[in-house]
C-alpha cells in the first residue's frame, strides 16, 4: 500500500536558514561586491538585487583525496582505434585524468567561481549595514503617531473576542465551590445517615425518618445542580492599553550647489551621494523629515523631484542656502524638539567674501542647533576658500561637524560610510 | 453505447499528459501489482508531490527530508538555484530516501508519463534495492533514520542555543572535512534508534569524559609501574581507520557536546556509505525495473502507444553513454552501465551464446528473476562488476583500460575489449569502483600520550599517488578537534615520502 501526499503547500523555504548562515559566513565577500556595485550602478537602479561572486578557493570545503601524480588507472568507453600497447602522447592542458575521481560534482565546475544572487532587500541591508545617524537624541516627543498595545492584566468587562477562557473557568469553578459548599456538606451528612439507617436491621429501621432523609437528599441534590455552571459574574477579559511609542523626531537638510561651476559630473556625484543618503534615511528612519535645498546665487526649498531632476543653474552664493536652512529651522524645526541633520555638497566654488559669511552663520547659528553637519566637497582641483573656512568650523566642533573630499564616483560610498559609521558608544547609549 | 465502445478498446489508465492524484494512485496500484508479480520486495511507499522550489530544498539537504542547519547546505542550495534558474541544469525527476516507509518525491511539473516512470523507478526499483541489498541491510536501519534526523536536528539546535552558532559551526566544519573518514568499513554498527540515542546520550557524555580523562591522567604513577606502563601504552594499539570515531572517543579537550556532534556527522556518513558503494548497482537496478515494469504495463494494454514511445525516449536519455571523446562525456554513466549489466544477465539466462556458457556457466538457463535477485542482494559495485560484466558488454561499450604515469609523457593503453583483455579490463573497471582505491588510505597511527600529545596520521600511498592540495587544510580541521599537533605522513613502497603539518596557531 502506498501513501500519496500533497506537499506542495508546505513551506518552500526550508533552506532559508542555511542560506542566511551562508550569507553570514561570506559577509566580507558580499560587502565588497556591494561596495563595488554601489559605485558602478547608475542612480536609478541603485536599489536592486546583486550578483555576488566568490572565488572557488574561498568557498571550497576541503577533504582528503588523491592529487595529481603517481600512477593512475582508468577505463573509458567508446574505443575506436586503440589496440593494446598503444602509447598516446598526453594532451598538453589536460592531465589525462590520472585517477577515477570520486566526486563528479566537484570536477564538473571545478574552476568556476561561485556566483549567486542576493535580493534587493538583502542588497540594501548590506549597503546600509552598521550605519546610523550620529548624536540622535530622544528630544521632546511632540508628534506621537504610533501606539502599541500592551497587555495590562485581566478585567471583568470587555468584548467577547478578548475573553480569557482559563481565567473565566477558574472563577466559575471557585464560585460553584463556594455556592454549593453548604448544601454539599449537608448532603454528605444526609447520605451518611441514610447509609447508617440502611445498614440497620429492617425491623429496627425508622422508615419515617428514612423517607424524610430521602426527600431532604433530593432537595439538596437539586440545589447543588441548580448552581449555574457559568455566570456572567465569572467572565474575565484580557485587557490591553494603548501606549504611545516614542520616536525621535529628526529632520535632514540636503543642501546642494547647482551653480554653473558645477559640471555635469560633479552634479552627478552630488546627486549620487544624496540618493544614497535619501535611501538610507527612508529605509532606516521611517519617520524622518527630509528638506531639500538647492542653491546658486539664491537658495530655494524644493521637492524631491525637483531636487534631483531640475536643471536650473546660476552663480554661487553658498551662504544663501545656509540662511534659508537657518530660517526653516527657526520656523518649523525648533532644535529643542527636533534632531537636526544637514548634508551639504558643493564643488567648493564660492564668492570670495561669502565663505567668511558661511563660517559665521555656521558657527553662530547652525552648529549649536544641529546634531550633525556633513560637508562634502566634490572637486578634482585644489580647495578654495570655502573648504578652509569650513576646516576652522570642524576644528572647533569636531563632534558635530564633518567634512570630506570626493574626487570621483568611487569615493562616494566609502565617504558615505565613513560619515555615518555607527559609533560604538552611541549604539549602546540608545 | 459508450460501454460497448470502451470494452472493445483496451483499458488505458489515462489518455492525456495531465496527472491527478487519482491517476497517480491508479498507476501506483497497477505498477505495484506487476512489481509483486516479479517478486520485488519493498518497504511501503510514501509518495510526496512537491514543487520545484521544494525539490531544490531537498537537493540542498542531500535529499534528506530534514537536517541540521549548516552554511554548506545554504551554499548547495544557492548553487542549485542559480544553475536551475539559468537553465544550466534540469532538476532530477525524483529523489528517493532510504527509509521505511520509503519516501519518494515527485515534482508537480512532470507529466503523467514521468510520474509513472518515477514511481516505477523509485518506489519499486530503488525501494526494493534498499530493502534487499546486503550493504543497506547491514549499515542502515530504514525504520529509524527519520527519527534520528529529528534527534540530530534538535540536538544541533540546542547546542547552538547553549554554545553559540559559531562554536557549533566550527566543530561541524571540521567534522564535515573528515566525513568520508568517519566510516567503519568492516565492523557492523549497532542499528541506531532515536529513542535509545536520547536515552543513552547523557550517560554516554559522562562515561566518555571519564574514559578520556583516564587516558590523559596526569597523576604520577608509582616508579615500579612506570617501566611496564611505558611499554604497554602504545596508543592506539592498532591503527584506526575511522578518524571521526577516534576523535570522538579519544580527543582530549573536546567537550561532551562536541563529541556528540562528531557522532552525528559520523552516523550520517555511515548512513550514506552504502549509497556511495552501490551507484551502478542501485541506479542500474532501478532503471532495469522501470524499463521492465513500464513495458509490462504496455503489454497488458494499460497504456497507449504515445505513452510508451515517450517513455522510451526518456529512458534512452537516461541510459545514454557518450564515448570518451564526446564533449558530453563525464565518466561512465552508472545508469547506463548498471542497466546494461542487469539486462545482459537477463539475456544470458534466456538466450545464452556459446561465449556466455563458457564465462557464466552458473547462470545460463536459470530463471532470470532469481538470478537477478541474487545479484542485487549480495554485491556492491566493485564485486558486482567483477562477477557479472560479460565480454559482450565490454565489446558493446567498447571499453578500454589505460594507465597514466605522471612522469611519462605518454599514456599507455593496457587492454581493450578483446579475448586477452577481458579479464584484466574487468578487474580494472572493478577497481575503479572500489572506494578504498578512490579514496586515500589514511589512519591514525600513533599518539604521543606521555609527551606533547601530538598525533601522527599515516597515509599509505597507492600507486604512488600523492594527496591533493586540500591536505593541509584538512589537517587543520583535524587539529582543531584533536587539540594538539597533528602530522600526516605519506608512506610509499620505499618508506616515508612526504610529511604534512600545519602551523600551530590557526
Amino acid at each position: 500500500m502506498s501513501y500519496i501526499i500533497d506537499r506542495r503547500l508546505n513551506g518552500k523555504h526550508k533552506s532559508s536558514v542555511n542560506r542566511q548562515r551562508f550569507l553570514r559566513r561570506y559577509r566580507e565577500h558580499i560587502r565588497k561586491a556591494v561596495e563595488e556595485a554601489v559605485n558602478e550602478r547608475s542612480i536609478k537602479d541603485l536599489d536592486r538585487g546583486e550578483r555576488i561572486t566568490i572565488p572557488q578557493k574561498d568557498i571550497h570545503e576541503p577533504s582528503f583525496g588523491h592529487g595529481q601524480g603517481g600512477t593512475g588507472s582508468i577505463v573509458h568507453p567508446g574505443n575506436k582505434e586503440f589496440i593494446t600497447g598503444d602509447r598516446i602522447p598526453k594532451p598538453k592542458g589536460g592531465s589525462g585524468s590520472g585517477s577515477g575521481n570520486g566526486d563528479a560534482s566537484d570536477s564538473g565546475e571545478g574552476e568556476d567561481d561561485f556566483v549567486f544572487q542576493i535580493s534587493q532587500e538583502e542588497f540594501l541591508d548590506y549597503v546600509f549595514e552598521d550605519l546610523a545617524l550620529p548624536n540622535l537624541l530622544k528630544k521632546e516627543l511632540k508628534e506621537i503617531k504610533e501606539f502599541s498595545l500592551r497587555h495590562a492584566g485581566v478585567v471583568s468587562d470587555g468584548t467577547p473576542s478578548k475573553l480569557n477562557i482559563v481565567r473565566s473557568m477558574r472563577h466559575a469553578y471557585a464560585r460553584r465551590m463556594v455556592m454549593s459548599g453548604g448544601p454539599r456538606r449537608q448532603l454528605k451528612e444526609v447520605e451518611a445517615e441514610i447509609a447508617h439507617l440502611l445498614a440497620q436491621d429492617s425491623v429496627l429501621r425508622d422508615d419515617h425518618r428514612l423517607a424524610e432523609l430521602e426527600e431532604q437528599k433530593a432537595l439538596l441534590e437539586q440545589k447543588i445542580s441548580s448552581t449555574p455552571f457559568l455566570d456572567t459574574y465569572d467572565l474575565r477579559y484580557n485587557h490591553h492599553v494603548k501606549e504611545p511609542k516614542p520616536s525621535s523626531q529628526a529632520v535632514m537638510f540636503c543642501v546642494m550647489d547647482v551653480s554653473g561651476s558645477m559640471t555635469q559630473e560633479t552634479k552627478n556625484i552630488a546627486k549620487r551621494f544624496f540618493i544614497l543618503l535619501y535611501l538610507f534615511l527612508r529605509r532606516n528612519y521611517e519617520k524622518i523629515d527630509v528638506i531639500f535645498i538647492r542653491h546658486h546665487t539664491s537658495a530655494k526649498e524644493v521637492s524631491e523631484e525637483e531636487f534631483f531632476y531640475s536643471r536650473e543653474t546660476g552663480g554661487t552664493i553658498v551662504s544663501s542656502a545656509l540662511k534659508l536652512m537657518n530660517k526653516i529651522i527657526e520656523e518649523r524645526y525648533p532644535s529643542d524638539s527636533w534632531n537636526i541633520y544637514a548634508a551639504q555638497a558643493s564643488d567648493g566654488d564660492n564668492w570670495d567674501d561669502d565663505s567668511m559669511i558661511c563660517r559665521k552663520i555656521l558657527e553662530e547659528e547652525i552648529v549649536d542647533k544641529v546634531q550633525y553637519f556633513t560637508y562634502i566637497e566634490i572637486t578634482p582641483r585644489d580647495h578654495q576658500s570655502l573648504w578652509y573656512s569650513y576646516e576652522q568650523v570642524q576644528a572647533a566642533h569636531p563632534k558635530y561637524f564633518s567634512m570630506r573630499h570626493i574626487t570621483d564616483v568611487g569615493d562616494i560610498y566609502p565617504v558615505f560610510r565613513d560619515l555615518f559609521q555607527r559609533r560604538q558608544h552611541e549604539s549602546s547609549g540608545q | 453505447m459508450s460501454q460497448v465502445a470502451s470494452k472493445k478498446k483496451r483499458q488505458f489508465l489515462s489518455e492525456g499528459p495531465e496527472w491527478s492524484f487519482e491517476l497517480i494512485q491508479k498507476y501506483d496500484e497497477e505498477i505495484g501489482k506487476i512489481a509483486r508479480e516479479y517478486g520485488l520486495d519493498t518497504y511501503p511507499n510514501q509518495i510526496e508531490i512537491i514543487s520545484s522550489e521544494q525539490m531544490m530544498d531537498a537537493y540542498a539537504s542531500v535529499g534528506m527530508p530534514l537536517g541540521y542547519h549548516h552554511w554548506s547546505y545554504g551554499k548547495q542550495f544557492l548553487e542549485v538555484e542559480q544553475n536551475y534558474k539559468r537553465g544550466r541544469m534540469g532538476l532530477a525527476y525524483e529523489i528517493v530516501i532510504n527509509s521505511s516507509p520509503c519516501i519518494a518525491y515527485l515534482m508537480e511539473e512532470n507529466n503523467m508519463m514521468m510520474q509513472a516512470l518515477v514511481i516505477a523507478h523509485a518506489c519499486y526499483g530503488h525501494n526494493s534495492f534498499f530493502k534487499g541489498n546486503y550493504l543497506f541491510k547491514t549499515w542502515t536501519d530504514a525504520t529509524a533514520i527519520i527519527d534520528y534526523l529529528v534527534f540530530a536536528k534538535k540536538y544541533v539546535q540546542e547546542c547552538e542555543e547553549k554554545y553559540g552558532v559559531e562554536e557549533v559551526e566550527l566543530t561541524l566544519d571540521s567534522c564535515h572535512a573528515l566525513m568520508n573518514f568517519g566510516v567503519d568499513r568492516y565492523k557492523r554498527p549497532v542499528p541506531l534508534s532515536a529513542q535509545e540515542e536520547q536515552f543513552r546520550q547523557d550517560e554516554r557524555e559522562q562515561i566518555l569524559q571519564q574514559q578520556v580523562n583516564d587516558l590523559w591522567r596526569t597523576i604520577p604513577i608509582t616508579e615500579k609501574d612506570e617501566e611496564a606502563a611505558k611499554k604497554e601504552r602504545v596508543f592506539p594499539s592498532e591503527p584506526q581507520e575511522n578518524l571521526l570515531y577516534f576523535l570522538e572517543k579519544h580527543a582530549p579537550l573536546l567537550r561532551p557536546w562536541q563529541r556528540e556532534l562528531i557522532r552525528i556527522v559520523r552516523k550520517m556518513a555511515q548512513y550514506f556509505y552504502p549509497q556511495r558503494q552501490t551507484q551502478v548497482m542501485n541506479e542500474g537496478w532501478a532503471s532495469f525495473w522501470h524499463y521492465t515494469l513500464m513495458n509490462t504495463l504496455y503489454d497488458k494494454g494499460k497504456v497507449n502507444d504515445g505513452f510508451i514511445l515517450e517513455f522510451l525516449q526518456s529512458h534512452t536519455n537516461v541510459v545514454y553513454q557518450p564515448s570518451f571523446d564526446s564533449p558530453y562525456y563525464s565518466g561512465i554513466n552508472p545508469y547506463a552501465l548498471g542497466f546494461a549489466m542487469y539486462s545482459d544477465i537477463k539475456r544470458m539466462c534466456e538466450n545464452p551464446t556459446e561465449e556466455d556458457r563458457e564465462w557464466f556457466p552458473d547462470i545460463v538457463g536459470k530463471p532470470w528473476v532469481e538470478v537477478l535477485d541474487f545479484a542485487m542482494r549480495n554485491f556492491k559495485d566493485e564485486s558486482f562488476i567483477l562477477q557479472y560484466l560479460s565480454p559482450k558488454l565490454m565489446r558493446d561499450f567498447r571499453f578500454f583500460g589505460m594507465e597514466n604515469d605522471v612522469l611519462d609523457p605518454f599514456v599507455e593503453i593496457k587492454e581493450i575489449h578483446n579475448g586477452e583483455g577481458f579479464q584484466k579490463l574487468r578487474e580494472r573497471l572493478s577497481q575503479q569502483y572500489n572506494l578504498s582505491y578512490r579514496e586515500p588510505n589514511i589512519q591514525v597511527q600513533k599518539v604521543n600520550i606521555n609527551g606533547d600529545r601530538s598525533l601522527v596520521l599515516r597515509h599509505v600511498m597507492d600507486g604512488d599517488r600523492p594527496l591533493n592540495d586540500d591536505t593541509v587544510e584538512v589537517i587543520k580541521h583535524f587539529r582543531r578537534l584533536w587539540g594538539f599537533d597533528v602530522r600526516l605522513e605519506s608512506w610509499g613502497k620505499n618508506g616515508l615520502v612526504q610529511t604534512y603539518t600545519c602551523a600551530p596557531d590557526e
